[in-house]
């Protein structure tokens, strides 16, 4: 098979783990607000996730880092294109990561409803603008024969590309509060199975709309089953989560995500970044990709190195399979003892 | 005032600032795991103590290297495009690697450690701190290894056809003499700073215990801080030798390489057999000499090529070489900042080995000065390294204009040709307000903890001999 075609799927399986795993941690931050009434509350939710969420970023990191190996013309074109939403997603991930690290160190409330709120616009930011950055991905976008973007960021916000947006962020927040009803107990997991309910209002039209038009304007025979299997896992999840039936409700949340993510990169295929200037401007896998040898060495090291890291990383949710509850967090003060009170 | 001029000024910020905490990332966590590795092995609580204090002003650092790392990768498809389409075969593979092979592994076992400490059996545990040091040191060695080849490129050919250098030998970049010199160079000066940190913390507790002030260590931490001074002391020590080892080896390097570098270090505009190491110059860039030059003769080409007599090329000389192959332009950079940086960066940093030999004497046989100065002089060891660090990079990389990959793609045609100024701009500003207002932040948390101290470091109950009954530490 194509080196340039295998590294296409490699980096669509890489942006599928990295929606799967950041997703939930997304969708726990952004119902941090809603879910989290009290401060133990809303350490439950984080808890949950703690252990976790930065192995979770190193999936888009390494994404990026594929991209510009794999197919420099891809990652040049879009990353300087998609400037300013990018330059949101950075900002927003700078100050969630802070925010998980340092809300506890400080006992004190002002600082830690500031940390809050970074911790819900960090993640819900994200959530949204992915999907619009995807969305236009499938789109294409204004680009000449220079291979330069010159799409504007209105021209970024189209329709197609907000309902994008909207689609990860409610899918994300909808697999986060599932992910809370199998990880936590107690308020949490209560308030988290009535919000999969309310949550699942806007996801699942908005997710079955926005399946539909990329089926029907960009997909290919051969993706219809994934616009299908996306929309069906996700009614599933909805529906699962309800019953009580946790640990299957999010396999079935990530398999929409997963089956969503894949058909984004179906449609777009063969193609990595169309041209709505002209389609002979667009970038495809064949024309923005590396050099064989380039290609044939990430192959070796992403077969060796990424079933090791699948395999840490399985363990280490092993290692904290067990739910958090408020009995856990409260006469356990922050480790090495309390932290030092304000002021 | 051109995009380009901020996408610089916007890559030195965020590099620089980035770099305040990778070093500390890399020095501290092989300190910490050392600390609970004598902890597992001697069950002594003092060090537990210690690795749970140091431990978490690492984290609250490591955080802050994290996140303004991603900013790092980002930013060359976002300001450098051109960048990244003509060199993305060569340089993504390491940056590819690096988060293959190296974050994954340290950002999994951090949270691993992080959460893990009721969780997991100890010796388990202990090497989950080890896997994200390991994790952490071998990232600077792929990250280092791609600045390198952008300083020295091998391994790579020019695709006619497609006008973009392609990667023909992974290992000449991986094993190419400036990469495994410059990893030992940045190493040893990150191990030099993590070293002044806790010499700096241990100073201050044990200053303050002894001037009454708020803050200082209590009598029963008082022989904790003690060992810790020592330990920061000793870790400073030997990664002193190496920085002055491998920096010799850098000038070296350079002279081969990157002679207008060198030349610009130093300011010497015109080549020299026998060249003196410059200690003080005024100079005309503009007319290419110097008018104040006051030197220690000769060592400038020991350095450079390890004999007294050797020939050391002039900035002047190389400006004419560099256009008679790459036509005409300005090829020299900016000298005034390269010979500043090369000078601070080594004086600040022979303070740091200064405080650490010094330091070694006072404290010998169980001693601790009495009076003031030495703690003071201590304490400002961490910013010193800090500044080094800082100058290094600032030679490093102004030494290598007017090139991003030496003699092969200019800056100016690196940078993204469809980003306006004012998106550049737009960036420059958030990421200046944000990093200005973390870092105050950052160091009212350090401020905070190194105050509050180990005491609340409780010892743990190892009854249960079933860790999966425990719960996790709920340390968010």
């Amino acid at each position: 098979m194509d080196l340039a075609l295998i590294w296409f799927l490699a980096i669509a399986v890489l942006w599928t783990g990295y929606f799967i795993l950041e997703g939930f941690d997304f969708g726990v931050g952004t119902l941090l607000p809603f879910l989290g009434r009290t401060n133990t509350d809303r350490r439950v939710m984080i808890n949950s996730i703690g252990p976790v969420w930065d192995g979770n970023e190193v999936w888009v990191i390494t994404a990026g880092g594929a991209m510009l190996a794999a197919f420099p013309a891809w990652y040049a074109s879009l990353f300087s294109g998609f400037y300013l939403p990018l330059l949101l997603i950075l900002v927003a991930l700078i100050v969630r990561g802070v925010a998980f690290e340092y809300r506890a160190k400080v006992d004190d409330d002002r600082w830690r409803a500031r940390w809050d709120q970074a911790i819900f616009w960090g993640s819900a930011v994200p959530a949204l603008l992915w999907g619009v950055a995807f969305a236009n991905i499938v789109r294409g976008v204004e680009m000449g024969p220079d291979q330069i973007v010159t799409a504007s960021l209105l021209d970024l916000l189209n329709p197609y590309a907000l309902l994008g947006g909207l689609t990860t962020l409610s899918m994300f927040t909808l697999h986060g509060a599932v992910f809370l009803t199998l990880k936590t107990d107690g308020e949490v997991r209560v308030l988290a199975r009535r919000a999969v309910g309310r949550v699942a209002l806007v996801a699942l039209p908005a997710a079955i709309v926005f399946l539909a038009w990329t089926q029907a304007a960009y997909g290919k025979p051969w993706t219809l089953p994934l616009a299908l299997g996306a929309a069906l896992a996700l009614a599933a999840g909805v529906w699962l989560a309800v019953r009580g039936r946790e640990g299957w409700s999010f396999t079935s949340t990530a398999v929409a995500i997963a089956a969503a993510t894949v058909l984004l990169f179906g449609s777009v295929f063969p193609d990595v970044l169309p041209s709505t200037t002209d389609p002979a401007y667009s970038l495809t896998i064949a024309n923005a990709s590396s050099a064989d040898y380039t290609l044939t060495l990430m192959s070796w090291v992403a077969l060796v190195a990424l079933p090791v890291v699948i395999g840490y990383q399985s363990w280490s949710y092993w290692v904290f399979r067990k739910r958090v509850t408020r009995e856990h967090i409260e006469p356990t003060p922050a480790y090495g003892g309390s932290a030092p009170s304000a002021g | 005032m051109e995009a380009l001029d901020l996408a610089r000024w916007q890559f030195g910020i965020t590099t620089v600032y980035h770099f305040l905490f990778v070093p500390l990332t890399i020095g501290l966590s092989v300190i910490v795991a050392s600390l609970q590795t004598a902890w597992y092995r001697t069950g002594k609580h003092e060090y537990l103590q210690a690795t749970k204090f140091f431990g978490k002003l690492f984290l609250i650092n490591f955080a802050m290297g994290v996140v303004t790392g991603i900013v790092q990768e980002f930013q060359f498809g976002m300001n450098w495009s051109e960048y990244s389409r003509f060199v993305g075969d060569i340089f993504g593979a390491p940056l590819a690697m690096e988060a293959l092979l190296a974050f994954f592994l340290e950002s999994t076992f951090i949270g691993l450690w992080i959460f893990g400490w009721d969780k997991l059996p100890r010796g388990v545990h202990l090497a989950c701190i080890w896997a994200a040091a390991i994790g952490s040191n071998l990232s600077a060695y792929f990250i280092l290894a791609a600045n390198s080849w952008m300083r020295n490129p091998v391994g790579y050919t020019v695709n006619p056809d497609t006008g973009r250098a392609e990667l023909t030998d992974i290992w000449a970049v991986l094993s190419s003499p400036q990469s495994s010199s410059t990893f030992v160079h940045v190493l040893a000066g990150s191990f030099i700073t993590a070293g002044l940190f806790v010499v700096a913390v241990s100073a201050f507790k044990l200053w303050r215990a002894r001037s009454g002030g708020d803050g200082g260590a209590t009598t029963g931490e008082h022989e904790l801080f003690r060992k810790a001074l020592r330990t920061g002391l000793i870790v400073t020590m030997i990664a002193g030798v190496l920085s002055i080892y491998s920096g010799d080896n850098q000038a070296k390097l350079a002279a081969e390489y990157e002679p207008m570098k060198l030349a610009g270090a130093e300011a010497l505009w015109n080549t020299e057999d026998a060249a003196h190491f410059s200690m003080f110059a005024v100079g005309d860039t503009e007319a290419g000499n110097n008018i104040v030059d006051l030197g220690v003769p000769y060592v400038l080409s020991f350095l450079a090529t390890g004999e007294f007599g050797g020939t050391v090329e002039g900035i002047n000389d190389i400006q004419a070489t560099y256009e008679a192959a790459y036509g005409p332009g300005d090829y020299t950079p900016n000298i005034f900042i390269l010979y500043w940086s090369f000078r601070l960066m080594m004086g600040f940093g022979f303070f740091g080995i200064g405080i650490a030999v010094l330091g070694l004497w006072l404290t010998r046989k169980g001693r601790l000065p009495r009076s003031g100065w030495f703690y003071r002089a201590a304490i400002l060891g961490l910013p010193a390294a800090l500044l080094a660090n800082t100058f290094g990079w600032i030679l490093t990389e102004m030494g290598r204009q007017p090139w991003t990959v030496h003699g092969v793609l200019l800056t100016a045609d690196s940078v993204s040709p469809g980003v306006s100024l004012t998106e550049v701009a737009f960036s420059l500003t958030v990421f200046t307000l944000l990093y200005g207002t973390l870092a105050v932040v950052e160091a009212g948390l350090l401020w905070r903890y190194v105050k509050a101290g180990p005491t609340h470091v409780t010892p743990p109950q190892d009854d249960d001999p079933d860790h999966s009954a425990n719960v996790p530490a709920f340390v968010y």
